[in-house]
């Protein structure tokens, strides 16, 4: 019961996703409104699992005084004052000017940009330490990354050669590779998801 | 240990310094780079130098401020090229961490041109499960978005008479830093025809030219350099202005340049030092 | 910049400058904002999730009468048992309705745009007579080769060996490009940062030098 009704609503509610996109019934596009509508209520309700897991494990770890349990505090604290800040004023703290976006523009923008901009100093010691032309297939790839890279710098009356050859590599090759790639995914998704629809993958599903 | 063995087991934190000052050097003393416009960049300009005034173009906004380096002057170029031809905007965000991307440039660029929200624009606002959330915008904007970002009824909205769906908007623009483009094309374009573009960062951008080729979306912008393009075409038309500091992304040009020679530098010295210290090995 | 402006920017600044720290070692200051950003993007991040999900999807309709959203509420609310052992089976009910939506129109859709419609772009004019027509030919031969490649289940011998070296070509050229785009991404994030303070720094500049010229804050 526990695991069978789950699974028939899943086949249920899957075969009529997948039916309807091809009846043009006006009974089907009504049916089909009510489960969109109602996958996001459900979509708002999931969303929140993160953060109650977030915010139980910074708990603990302030409770149970484990080693850093300081800076734990300090990301409940911010949760806090951005909750205090984003409700108590209601609606309008979405607007631009208020403290909840003040904060949001001047502390969580600067510091995500900047964790994020630490990978081009990761990628510039990977270039150094580990991109190495060991085959002949390194070889190209390394030559065609370095093609692309040349695109931004002057190289005089070789940019327009270099531009040409970049191109080439973006729309032909590249295109190319990626479109296998693509197909290769298409499929893929089309066969797990028949296989979750009827019955035959149910990982998902947890254990008992 | 030779000098090549000493080479290869450098501390990283020298290769740190070197990008580091290489890119505040050329952040002090900055230099114009020649810009090659693209193909893929330029449709989508004149795409939406075709349009007339008070059509309608929805712009998806789906990043945060991770990426916001590479799609933010995107954002920015073309929400200002549609304003001053009174190209009206529908915006909306998917990602989690994304809606205040898009309340700072709507807030900041309708105020440049004397937008009015309601009658020139309309930001929907966020909701999660992008897939189900564009598959419901196609068949409605209410059944997803029955308000807006400031909580007020869509229907509320002079500009949103008339509007249903994805059929009554000249086209949309995408700018991801995820997984967002695929649900675009997949259900935008894929389920309701809907005309598409996207701009998309520089590591995704060699991932879409397949569907550029297929004719499922339009035009491409590709990375901080499409965005610099973007705004090379928009400066020229006076859709933008680089007095005024809008040109965010090609003042990060020549930082690139410089950039890309030290870290090809960088392969080609590694290479250099792994050849030869194992030619060296292989004699002893 | 006003005042305000300034200090803003500044405790940006601080910020920022906290986390490149982490390139020389992990410290308190880069632990400090690292710890900052994950409560705050939690706590910006619930109340956006309240405004634009909850109460327009939920409590506005319920508000309105529309009783039926109370379905929907609940399924998502069972949602939440998956954190208790005991009753955590009936998070199920509400994957199902997510999973099995997600899955039925994924079918139709994937076929149709990463399959069928890959496919026929891929059937192209092939010929020599022009640059264009030539590509073409590198297009399909690419695209059947690199699709080889990927087929695992026979080995990689003869001429299907052969084809499927051109296809790991084609791939490595791909990457390549996806390599050098990848550079081209991580340094734009890195050049926005270093323009940020560059810029901060020059307001900071002027606002000291008027600051001290006429005594006044703006």
């Amino acid at each position: 019961m526990r695991r069978t009704l789950p699974f028939a609503l899943v086949t249920g509610v899957g075969f009529f996703m997948l039916v309807q996109y091809f009846i043009p019934k006006e009974e089907f596009e009504i049916a089909y409104e009510w489960i969109l509508d109602w996958t996001i209520v459900i979509g708002c309700f999931a969303m929140l699992l993160g953060l109650w897991s977030l915010t139980r494990v910074n708990i603990s770890k302030v409770q149970r005084k484990t080693p850093g349990w300081g800076y734990s505090l300090i990301a409940i604290a911010g949760l806090v004052f951005m909750l205090l800040v984003g409700f108590i004023p209601g609606q309008k703290s979405l607007e631009r000017g208020s403290t909840f976006m003040l904060l949001f523009e001047y502390i969580y923008i600067p510091i995500q940009a900047t964790m994020f901009s630490l990978l081009a100093f990761y990628i510039a010691s990977a270039a150094y330490r580990a991109f190495r032309a060991r085959t002949v297939l390194a070889t190209i790839l390394l030559l065609s990354a370095i093609v692309i890279m040349l695109r931004l710098v002057p190289l005089g009356p070789l940019s327009a050669v270099n531009q040409w050859l970049a191109n080439f590599i973006l729309t032909v090759p590249n295109m190319a590779a990626k479109r296998a790639f693509w197909i290769g995914v298409g499929l893929g998704v089309t066969a797990t998801s028949l296989k979750i629809l009827l019955g035959i993958e149910r990982t998902y599903m947890g254990r008992d | 240990m030779n000098f090549y063995e000493r080479m290869m087991n450098l501390d990283r934190r020298w290769i740190y310094l070197v990008i580091g000052l290489v890119v505040v050097i050329t952040a002090i003393f900055p230099f114009d780079v020649p810009l090659y416009v693209t193909p893929e960049v330029r449709s989508i300009y004149d795409y939406i130098e075709s349009l007339n005034p008070g059509d309608v173009l929805m712009i998806g906004v789906d990043y945060a401020p991770e990426v916001m380096a590479e799609l933010h002057p995107m954002t920015y170029a073309i929400s200002r090229q549609c304003f001053k031809k009174d190209v009206k905007l529908l915006l909306c965000c998917l990602h989690q961490n994304g809606p205040g991307m898009v309340e700072q440039v709507i807030s900041q660029v309708s105020k440049e041109y004397n937008k009015v929200n309601g009658v020139d624009y309309v930001y929907l606002g966020y909701k999660p499960y992008p897939a189900i959330t564009i598959l419901a915008m196609g068949q409605n904007f209410r059944i997803p978005f029955p308000e807006d970002y400031y909580g007020k009824p869509l229907d509320s909205y002079p500009m949103m008479r008339g509007l249903t769906n994805f059929s009554n908007v000249k086209a949309i623009i995408n700018i991801s830093g995820g997984s967002g483009t695929e649900y675009w094309i997949n259900y935008a374009n894929g389920r309701y025809n809907a005309k598409l573009a996207i701009g998309v960062t520089g590591v995704m951008t060699s991932d879409y030219y397949p569907f550029l080729q297929s004719g499922q979306i339009f035009g491409l912008i590709g990375g901080m350099k499409g965005a610099s393009e973007y705004e090379y075409l928009a400066e020229k038309a006076g859709y933008i202005s680089k007095a005024k500091n809008q040109l965010s992304a090609y003042k990060t040009m020549p930082i690139q340049t410089t950039s890309h020679l030290v870290v090809i530098f960088f392969i080609v010295v590694g290479n250099i030092g792994f050849f030869m210290s194992k030619k060296k090995k292989s004699r002893i | 910049m006003g005042t305000e402006e300034i200090i803003w920017n500044g405790v940006a600044a601080f910020l920022v400058l906290c986390i490149y720290t982490f390139l020389y070692k992990d410290n308190p200051f880069y632990k400090f904002a690292e710890h900052l950003v994950v409560g705050v993007s939690a706590g910006y991040f619930a109340v956006i999730l309240y405004y634009n999900g909850f109460v327009p999807k939920l409590i506005t309709p319920l508000k309105q009468g529309q009783w039926v959203y109370i379905i929907p509420a609940i399924l998502g609310m069972m949602m939440w048992t998956r954190f208790s052992k005991k009753w955590s089976w009936l998070s199920r009910f509400s994957l199902a309705f997510y999973i099995g939506s997600g899955t039925g129109f994924a079918i139709p859709l994937y076929m149709q745009n990463y399959v069928l419609r890959q496919f026929s772009s891929s059937m192209l004019p092939m010929g020599f007579s022009s640059w264009a027509l030539f590509c073409n030919i590198l297009i399909i031969v690419g695209v059947l080769s690199a699709l080889v490649y990927f087929f695992f289940s026979k080995e990689h011998t003869g001429i299907f060996g052969g084809t499927a070296k051109i296809g790991i070509w084609t791939l490595m050229i791909g990457f390549g490009a996806g390599f050098g785009l990848t550079v081209m991404g991580r340094i734009s994030l890195l050049a926005e940062r270093v323009v940020f303070l560059r810029e901060y720094l020059l307001e900071l500049k002027y606002y000291l030098y008027l600051l001290f010229k006429y005594g006044l804050p703006l």
